[in-house]
């Protein structure tokens, strides 16, 4: 087990590579130069070169992918010109406002969703079933960001139940509760869709197995009913399943950008959308690079998960 | 007299566990230097069980996998290329599932059409007479051309399997477990078939099979294959009767038969070697009762040269 | 057609269909309509409720009427969001076949690539990509788009695997087809529809990622606006004036909504295993539905079927597969049951504990009869107490019938432990006693073992373990070998053999193969299109079978030993059991048919211990039983 997991870091080196060179890519197809940008179009052809030069923007392309990748090994993301402070500080603060956030979401969709989908599957046909897949049916068909808005109107402005926007009360907030308070909506928000997705598809994958014939060995065994659907068919299923989760992790936090928005929650996909809409280049490859590659070592982990349940995959 | 096929140390090799860079883990030898030849109009049958190599052999034969090693020579002339079209006029192929062999979204038309368009470059009016001919001789309806394959039995679907494989016009069949899929009572519709096919057509068969009294019924001789070595080759009302190699032995002892009490022909639970980590010499020594020091120490050639040949030091009879 | 016919027999589907089909009519009429302009302002006239004066949906915070531009911005939404879905598909689809059909390096090369895309969570990628190529509704198109390519090409290469190693594929190669024509003629059209589902079941993704790019202002730019960007300006105004935001939100929500459900609907029209129902989850126990009296056993036996009814019940039409079979067995006997596929006797053997899958399969009749209780109809409890305890079961392919994801050893575990409360450690020491009693090699360290871990010899050693794991009275054996090398099955034959006699087990084997029945087997049932035709001890059923189809099937088989041949063949196919005629189902097939063999049912005439049902039998029964 030990070797696979060094076995799979090891694989996940020329793909954080390829990250960092697609991201240096898309951003080296940006029209006009990141100079003009950040000083503004009013400013001289003198200071435009120079700053062109503090950036190592006159070299060629080749070059400057290799000073950007070793500047970023040595933990040098550049500074954001629209903040002026380090990209690195700045991404690491957003994203872990952005983790709490997704974290919560990815565990309620894969406890929900797995939940959902194994009684739909159990019932199949039957007034749970049926409940099931319509409420599953309106989630993924939900926008994120709109049903985020429809909650806040009725649960913040009307009914008051919770803080209508921000991570922390801006009074004597600061603690646990003052953040789980805040957290329930963008959490239960965010998570929907993805729920709905997970849901579904264990519907579908607990269906799949709950006709093989290694079920109807448990069921000749004696094997009684509740056993065979969530020890036998569950822990089958879930070969299919994990898979999924670790791709609805990735979808949980691109969703997670919509719900920042609407809840003004202060995480690393505002800070994006923001940089971008004030064209900070170096914020946004730094943003991009260092999420991605969390999301990169988090599918490791799925994949870690996947070999320990399931015996025929070569460790 | 040229042989129909004749194969020259064919042999074939799948590396187990490729790395990145650097050598795979292991290689296993499905197909060992395997030499036969089958004359003209003869029926050589193959038997073995699951993993002897058998299949691959076939698909060599036909082009579907390039051979590690050796050649292949067809009437006379080498076939090295692997392209599957320069073989498809000269030996064509019976799959094993006769409805996968079939692309469930074309006519039985469309099938039959493309051997004779591709192969033989056909006009329609020459294809339609073609087919109509092919059709009458293996006993299937027109009416069946313009129909879909999920709508037909495992027998319907295997003749049009062996209709397809005549419209190539190649004078040697390949026959890979073509009725092994099929019931008994249908079974037997099929072998028929085959054998007026061959009769009338002139053509040779090499058929392979995991069913011994099948191979028994429709082969002139026989080639018993074990972990992808030829152990020995008789004419078909020999060699299970009167088995040579302490192998075929054992595969005609296990063969239920009618009248012959049950008994466990082998002692031990013994089971096949490891392909990834072959026994020394001949690899039937570990189960074998009349193993000695010297089966270990190199894979006994066929011998003699002709005749009832078998691989093995201490043969029987 | 049919494909259109199935969708609208799904109710949801044609609802969504409705649905969308009007959204989409409206936004075709848009420019013809008379609609305010959508981009005209006048902002004394902002906030207007629904139903003010020219302007139905009121307006918004310009003033805007809300209805034309909820019109216009759908007109939008939807191009935008089928367009990205088309690109996507198109290109996602090309890489995904070419990757698929040639493997080896072409394969390798193109999904490290498509892997690389999909390293990103999806919106980085398209945020970066509307970050380089600049906010517009064209771009956020094109970010949408390509970060979806990744999602078609797996797919779809997954499916032109499975096809490229399909058998017709090597058959086309043979016929002398090129890649270019195999990839066209032979792997498109199986896989256009696995590329039109994943289409309908991600575009109204697609519509909702467009609508949030514009939402975050990076898409459509004002004053142009499609539902996202209305959303997203209409935000500021939430608490306020919550109307301009419910309205393009409750647009976005019906679109992908009805396009969903029309999604499922193609996806079960053209998903050719949803199609024939298969998966329908089968119940813990076979479905009962016994309208007749419970027939009284007429045999002695520790397991005794009496008129055994088993049907299939698919949309309107009955298989009868099981058709008033009656059996026994007594302990310590081997009962044989033979016949060619779709005779039944499969399904005979699985109506005995309630293991038929039901939907589709019904027991509409009969009674099965362990020692004194009855089974058919019995309480699940009772079933499950006596499944694997009493009564257990070998099915014929070990890999499939092992849990793949358990140890034998704990499968084995589990058999004892659902049955008997004894501790974990007591019940592991049984299982390895019992591997063993199989005659495992190592079973302590084997009992550690995957089934994929293990031959198919010793896995079926394991099936057998299992069902002995109880000790039961009866073994019903499911062509246990037929999946196994003739080696092997000898091995395990002999095993069975012993066993039934060391133990006194009564045991149904379910087999195709004449030689396996004489081998193991005391007496004989033939069945023959969901019927028993004959039934008698081994030897007297093989030196002298009554019914033609019996001999005849006899003759069928190559026997070892008799040298090449020409062998009997039973020209025609057995009957579809859900078509029978009246009268005997052999009768179109036979040689010896007369008019009265397909006018009535005809019995069983027992005789002795044999049994024939044909008016016209090889065997006169009740001479051989005086003599």
């Amino acid at each position: 087990m030990g070797s696979y997991i060094v076995k799979r870091l090891l694989s996940a080196i020329p793909v954080l590579l390829g990250i960092t060179v697609i991201v240096f890519l898309i951003m080296a197809m940006i029209p006009g130069d990141p100079a003009t940008a950040i000083l503004g179009s009013y400013a001289t052809p003198e200071n435009v070169a120079k700053l062109n030069r503090d950036l190592g923007l006159d070299e060629p392309l080749v070059a400057r992918y290799f000073i950007w990748l070793g500047n970023m090994l040595q933990g040098d993301f550049g500074r954001s010109f629209s903040l002026n402070r380090p990209v690195l500080d700045e991404v690491t603060e957003r994203f872990m406002a952005t983790l709490i956030l997704a974290g919560t979401s990815f565990v309620l969709c894969a406890l929900f969703g797995i939940m959902a989908g194994v009684v739909s599957a159990a019932r199949q046909y039957g007034w749970a079933d049926r409940g099931i897949t319509f409420a599953v049916l309106l989630g993924i068909s939900i926008p994120s960001f709109f049903l985020g808005m429809m909650m806040i109107l009725i649960f913040a402005v009307h009914l008051r139940w919770f803080p209508v926007s921000g991570m922390y009360a801006i009074y004597g907030g600061g603690d646990l509760a003052d953040l789980l308070h805040h957290l329930v909506m963008p959490a239960v928000a965010l998570s929907v869709v993805a729920t709905g997705v997970v849901a579904r598809l264990a519907r579908s994958a607990m269906l799949e197995v709950l006709r093989q014939d290694f079920i109807r060995t448990a069921r000749a065994k004696g094997v009684g009913e509740g056993r065979v659907v969530w020890r036998h068919a569950l822990k089958a299923a879930m070969v299919s399943i994990i898979p999924v989760l670790g791709i609805q992790a990735g979808f949980v936090l691109s969703g997670a950008v919509y719900i920042e928005m609407v809840f003004q929650w202060p995480g690393v996909g505002r800070m994006l959308v923001d940089a971008i809409l004030k064209r900070d280049i170096l914020l946004v490859q730094g943003g991009v690079v260092i999420v991605a590659a969390c999301y990169v070592l988090f599918n490791i982990a799925v994949d870690v998960a996947q070999s320990l349940l399931d015996p025929r995959i070569k460790t | 007299m040229t042989d129909a096929l004749r194969l020259e140390g064919l042999s074939r090799e799948f590396p187990v566990g490729k790395r990145l860079f650097g050598k795979p883990k292991g290689i296993v030898h499905a197909v060992r230097p395997v030499d036969l030849s089958v004359e003209a109009g003869e029926t050589l049958g193959i038997v073995g069980e699951s993993g002897c190599g058998k299949s691959t052999l076939a698909r060599m034969l036909v082009g579907l996998l390039p051979p590690t090693t050796g050649r292949i020579e067809i009437e006379g002339k080498p076939l090295d290329t692997a392209d599957p079209a320069a073989f498809g006029k000269r030996i064509q192929y019976v799959f094993q599932d006769p409805i996968s062999s079939l692309n469930p979204r074309k006519t039985i038309r469309q099938v039959m059409e493309a051997p004779l368009k591709r192969l033989h470059g056909m006009d329609r009016a020459a294809r339609e007479r073609r087919i109509a001919e092919i059709f009458d001789s293996v006993n299937l309806r027109e009416e069946f051309l313009d129909r879909y394959p999920h709508e037909f039995s495992g027998g319907q679907a295997q003749r049009i399997g062996i209709a397809r494989a005549l419209a190539a016009q190649a004078r040697i069949l390949i026959l890979d477990e073509p009725v092994s899929a099929l019931d008994v009572s249908v079974q037997a519709q099929v072998l028929n078939l085959l054998a007026d096919l061959k009769r009338e057509l002139g053509l040779t068969y090499l058929f392979i099979s995991h069913d011994l009294a099948v191979v028994e019924a429709v082969s002139t001789r026989v080639a018993v294959l074990y972990f992808g070595s030829v152990v020995e080759v008789g004419r078909a009302e020999d060699i299970f009767r009167a088995p040579k190699h302490p192998y075929t032995k054992l595969l005609a002892d296990s063969a239920p038969v009618v009248g012959r009490p049950l008994s466990a022909p082998e002692g031990r639970e013994t089971e096949l070697p490891d392909p990834l980590n072959p026994p020394p010499g001949c690899p039937f020594a570990p189960r074998c009762p009349r193993a000695t020091e010297a089966c270990t120490g190199a894979m006994p050639a066929l011998e003699p040269q002709t005749g009832h040949r078998v691989a093995c030091i201490h043969p029987l009879g | 057609m049919k494909t259109v016919r199935l969708i609208f027999r799904n109710r949801l589907a044609a609802a969504g269909l409705v649905v969308l089909g009007i959204v989409v009519l409206l936004a075709i009429l848009t420019p013809i309509l008379p609609l305010a302009d959508p981009d005209v302002t006048n902002t004394a006239n902002r906030f207007r409720p629904v139903f003010a004066e020219g302007h139905l949906l009121g307006t918004d915070h310009l003033g805007r009427d809300l209805l034309s531009r909820l019109l216009w911005g759908t007109r939008l939404s939807l191009a935008v969001g089928f367009a990205a879905a088309v690109f996507a598909a198109v290109i996602g689809a090309g890489f995904g076949i070419v990757s698929g059909y040639f493997g080896g390096a072409t394969d390798n090369v193109i999904m490290r690539g498509i892997d690389m895309l999909m390293a990103f969570p999806y919106i980085l990628l398209a945020l970066a990509i509307v970050a380089a190529l600049g906010p517009g509704l064209f771009n956020a198109l094109i970010a949408v788009a390509v970060v979806n390519i990744p999602f078609f090409a797996r797919n779809i290469r997954g499916v032109t695997v499975g096809i490229a190693h399909k058998e017709f594929v090597d058959a086309a190669r043979l016929a002398g087809l090129s890649h270019t024509r195999i990839i066209l003629s032979e792997i498109l059209p199986n896989v256009i529809p696995v590329i039109v589902i994943a289409m309908s079941t991600t575009i109204g993704w697609m519509i909702l990622e467009t609508a949030g790019l514009s939402f975050l202002g990076l898409g459509s730019q004002p004053p142009q606006a499609d539902l996202g960007s209305m959303l997203g300006e209409a935000r500021g105004a939430l608490i306020t004036n919550p109307l301009t935001s419910i309205v393009p939100g409750v647009m976005i929500l019906v679109i992908v909504m009805s396009i969903n459900l029309l999604g499922d609907g193609v996806r079960d029209a053209l998903d050719p295993r949803l199609r024939s129902g298969a998966l329908t989850r089968p119940r813990a126990a076979t479905v009962v539905d016994r309208r007749a009296p419970v027939p009284a056993p007429r045999a002695e036996g520790v397991l005794t079927m009496t008129d055994l009814e088993t049907q299939f019940h698919v949309g309107a039409r009955v298989y009868r597969a099981v058709n008033k079979v009656s059996l026994h067995v007594a302990p310590g006997e081997c009962l044989g049951v033979i016949g060619e596929s779709g005779s039944g006797k499969s399904v005979t053997a699985l109506s005995v504990m309630g293991l038929v899958a039901s939907p589709p399969g019904v027991i509409t009749g009969g009674s099965v009869r362990f020692r004194d209780a009855e089974l058919i109809g019995a309480t699940y409890g009772r079933l499950r107490e006596l499944r694997g305890d009493r009564v257990a079961y070998i099915f014929q392919d070990p890999l499939a019938t092992l849990h793949p994801l358990y140890r034998v050893g704990d499968q084995l575990v589990e058999a004892i432990r659902v049955h008997h409360r004894i501790p974990r450690a007591e019940a592991w020491d049984r299982a390895v006693a019992l591997l063993k009693q199989v005659r495992i090699p190592n079973p302590e360290s084997r009992a550690q073992s995957y089934p994929h871990e293990m031959s198919g010899g010793m896995r079926q050693r394991v099936g057998i373990a299992m069902a002995l794991a109880n000790d039961p009275d009866v073994i019903i054996a499911d062509e246990p070998t037929t999946a196994l090398d003739v080696t092997v099955q000898a091995q395990i034959l002999s095993l069975l053999d012993d066993l039934r006699r060391e133990r006194g087990l009564a045991i149904v084997f379910i087999t195709h193969d004449f030689g396996v029945v004489a081998q193991l087997c005391d007496r004989v049932a033939v069945m023959y299109a969901g019927r028993i035709v004959e039934e008698g001890p081994t030897r007297a059923v093989l030196d002298a079978p009554a019914h033609p189809y019996t001999r005849r099937l006899i003759a069928c088989v190559p026997e070892l030993g008799a040298g090449r041949r020409r062998l009997e063949a039973i020209p025609g196919l057995p009957p579809a059991v859900d078509r029978l005629e009246p009268g005997c189902a052999f009768a179109p097939r036979c040689l010896k048919t007369e008019a009265v063999c397909v006018t009535r049912e005809i019995g069983l005439a027992q005789a002795g211990n044999r049994a024939v049902r044909c008016l016209f039998p090889e065997t006169d029964l009740k001479r051989e039983a005086a003599e």
